[in-house]
């Protein structure tokens, strides 16, 4: 329980007194009430705008969805006058937003155009292929990244430094898409190499329960993967290498091989740690675009999760579906971003957590 | 004779100040001019944007359309067609020359957008230390968690898709980022002697903003500016790839969406697929390259990092 790191944190947050007498484990003792309500409340302000955005977005942007809707099928005024009063577009705007917000927090999101299912559902369904995408590419890309670039800023200028810096700044150019759709073309649809499949996430005739099924899943998913891991992994690096670089000057790694550390030591115990910090921030910032990159390789690897679905969303257009996919991107995003405070706040003592 | 002393003086303090600037700007050329990879950036991207300003001369616009397309239907390269021709018979190098202009457009046309927006909000919240202040700041905090594509995509869908919507969608979502650079260096210029003194001169925020923070952000937002259009080139490939914007305008991406979407990709026609993908990388790594060199010169410290 006493661990040294835990009693230095202690110490600097001034937090030691006659209200936190004991601490139980080492992470629930790790955060004050005061951070983590800070923390809470921040989130739940950010997804209330969240919910604002979405309600201006598809009620005040697009005055008339019912022209949308009814594209060449509802051309007549009693039609349209009919969707408006179904949708509830009579009503005046303030109405309308106080419904939206029950609706919004009894997860009542409307029924889906073109699957005729209650948003919700089909959101619960394809969220999982998604996760299953999106969660492995994001941790192999950050591990994979942050060693490439310490690795890169520790010997800077040098041969591998200069090559793989400019390999990395060639993948940050590169839409990611762009890098599945070249992978799709030599490693799925040529015949010679054409070895994985070229798309979905099962084979017919599989039972995806079974051994072989997550296997085949898991088969599946390695072009994908690869291709954002490796998108991601251009991004990660270059953070992390700009970071050490930073760390690198500082007087502590002086010290640190003065007191006769060997270089590996200088590097674990006082210089990764400290270029870690600044990683944390900008990965939770970067969430923001892995979305994106989820929309994108679905499409291009036909992958049936929430991608996918919202540029399906798109064609139709399917405005509730739509705006149901709007509001759990973003607030997937708010959510893993207060995740990265606390991250952030236990590998940095200084905070006050 | 007696009044003649008074103009002279005033015209020559502006001179002084114009003399300075020159000379300022010229340091930064100079500097600039030292920097390989930023002139290497430079110079793509002036060959980019002659192609896509003269392309009527390069290639015949008439082969643009596809009831003019005489060529076979995904023929790889030969003589007649460099580049091979698409799913519709129409040159490949034709369409990528025509090409270049849609994503150069919009990506200026947007970051014009996002650096106006970006700017103001930045100084404004970086100055004041209000309310309003404090509301800007998490008003940029929170924009900048909206996951991007999503948000640009409802405003696609919403907006229909024109080439005006798409740079009003890419100009309006890009913004944030520059805001929080600039807010950061409106902080730092806030803290100097000469605003000081400007305050205790009765300056109002207008005053102070235009006059004394605009000047010496400019820099930095020229630099972002480079940076941001990158991101913008990018956002209306991808824009374009998913299939939004201008159906009848050709670009880089509606090009890669075909290749995409009428299985020239899945039928190995790489011609349909290279070009166009690395005429977006090389523009995008350009405006980068060009990007990075100006922040070094705005912000030296930064230097170290790259």
């Amino acid at each position: 329980m006493t661990s040294p790191s835990i009693s230095t944190a202690t110490h600097v947050d001034g937090l030691v007194g006659p209200g936190f007498p004991h601490r139980r484990s080492r992470l629930a003792g790790r955060f004050s009430r005061r951070f983590v309500l800070t923390q809470f409340a921040g989130s739940a302000c950010a997804l209330m705008f969240v919910i604002v955005v979405n309600f201006f977005l598809f009620r005040v942007i697009n005055p008339h969805p019912e022209r949308t809707l009814g594209r060449g099928k509802a051309r007549t005024a009693e039609d349209l006058e009919e969707i408006r009063r179904r949708l509830g577009l009579d009503e005046s705007l303030w109405m309308q937003f106080g419904k939206y917000l029950k609706q919004v927090f009894t997860g009542d999101f409307g029924v889906s155009f073109q699957y005729s299912k209650p948003v919700p559902d089909l959101i619960g369904e394809r969220v999982w292929p998604t996760l299953l995408l999106v969660l492995p590419a994001t941790v192999l890309s950050i591990w994979l990244g942050s060693r490439l670039g310490s690795r890169q800023a520790w010997k800077h200028g040098g041969r591998f430094d200069r090559s793989t810096s400019a390999f990395a700044t060639v993948l940050y150019s590169m839409p990611e898409w762009w890098l599945g759709l070249l992978l799709f073309m030599v490693f799925a649809a040529n015949p010679v190499f054409g070895v994985f499949p070229i798309g979905g996430l099962h084979s017919p005739g599989v039972a995806p329960m079974s051994v072989e099924g997550v296997a085949d899943t898991i088969w599946h998913l390695v072009l994908p993967t690869t291709t954002l891991t490796v998108t991601y992994l251009a991004e990660y690096s270059m953070i992390m290498r700009s970071s050490m670089l930073d760390v690198m000057g500082e007087d502590y790694l002086l010290t640190g091989r003065a007191k006769g550390l060997s270089d590996r030591q200088v590097l674990h115990r006082h210089a990764l740690p400290n270029a870690r910090l600044p990683m944390t921030t900008l990965i939770a910032l970067n969430l923001a675009f892995t979305v994106g990159g989820a929309i994108t390789i679905e499409t291009v690897f036909s992958i049936p999760g929430l991608g996918l679905l919202t540029s399906e969303a798109m064609r139709i257009p399917d405005l509730p579906l739509l705006q149901g996919l709007f509001l759990v991107f973003s607030a997937a995003v708010v959510v893993a971003n207060m995740v990265a405070n606390f991250i952030y706040a236990l590998q940095d003592p200084r905070v006050k957590a | 004779m007696t009044t003649a002393p008074a103009p002279p003086r005033r015209s020559s303090a502006r001179a002084l100040r114009w003399k300075l600037r020159r000379e300022a700007w010229g340091r930064t050329w100079a500097k600039f001019r030292a920097n390989r990879a930023g002139m290497v950036g430079l110079a793509v991207l002036l060959v980019f944007a002659v192609i896509a300003v003269f392309a009527p001369l390069l290639a015949d616009s008439h082969e643009l359309r596809v009831s003019a397309a005489s060529g076979p239907i995904l023929a790889p390269p030969s003589r007649k067609y460099p580049l091979g021709t698409d799913d519709n018979g129409r040159s490949i190098l034709t369409l990528l020359i025509f090409g270049a202009r849609v994503p150069l457009l919009v990506g200026l046309m947007a970051t014009v957008i996002s650096m106006v927006i970006g700017t103001i909000v930045g100084m404004a919240s970086g100055i004041s230390d209000g309310w309003a202040g404090t509301v800007l700041f998490r008003l940029t905090e929170w924009f900048i968690v909206i996951p991007f594509l999503p948000l640009a995509l409802v405003l696609a869908t919403l907006l229909g898709g024109s080439l005006l919507s798409i740079i009003v969608v890419i100009g309006i979502t890009g913004w944030p980022a520059t805001a929080l650079v600039i807010r950061a260096q409106t902080f730092s210029v806030r803290e100097r002697p000469f605003m000081e003194r400007a305050r205790v001169l009765g300056a109002g925020p207008w005053h102070l903003m235009s006059k004394h923070v605009f000047p010496n952000v400019l820099p930095l937002v020229f630099a972002n500016t480079t940076l941001t259009v990158a991101g913008s080139v990018l956002a209306e490939t991808t824009l374009s790839f998913l299939g939004f914007g201008d159906p009848t305008a050709v670009s880089w991406g509606t090009m890669l969406n075909a290749a995409f979407g009428t299985g020239a990709v899945s039928l190995g026609a790489w011609w349909a697929l290279l070009p166009p993908g690395i005429c977006v990388i090389v523009v995008v790594l350009a405006f980068t390259m060009a990007g990075q060199a100006l922040e070094d010169i705005v912000n030296p410290r930064l230097k170290e990092g790259r």
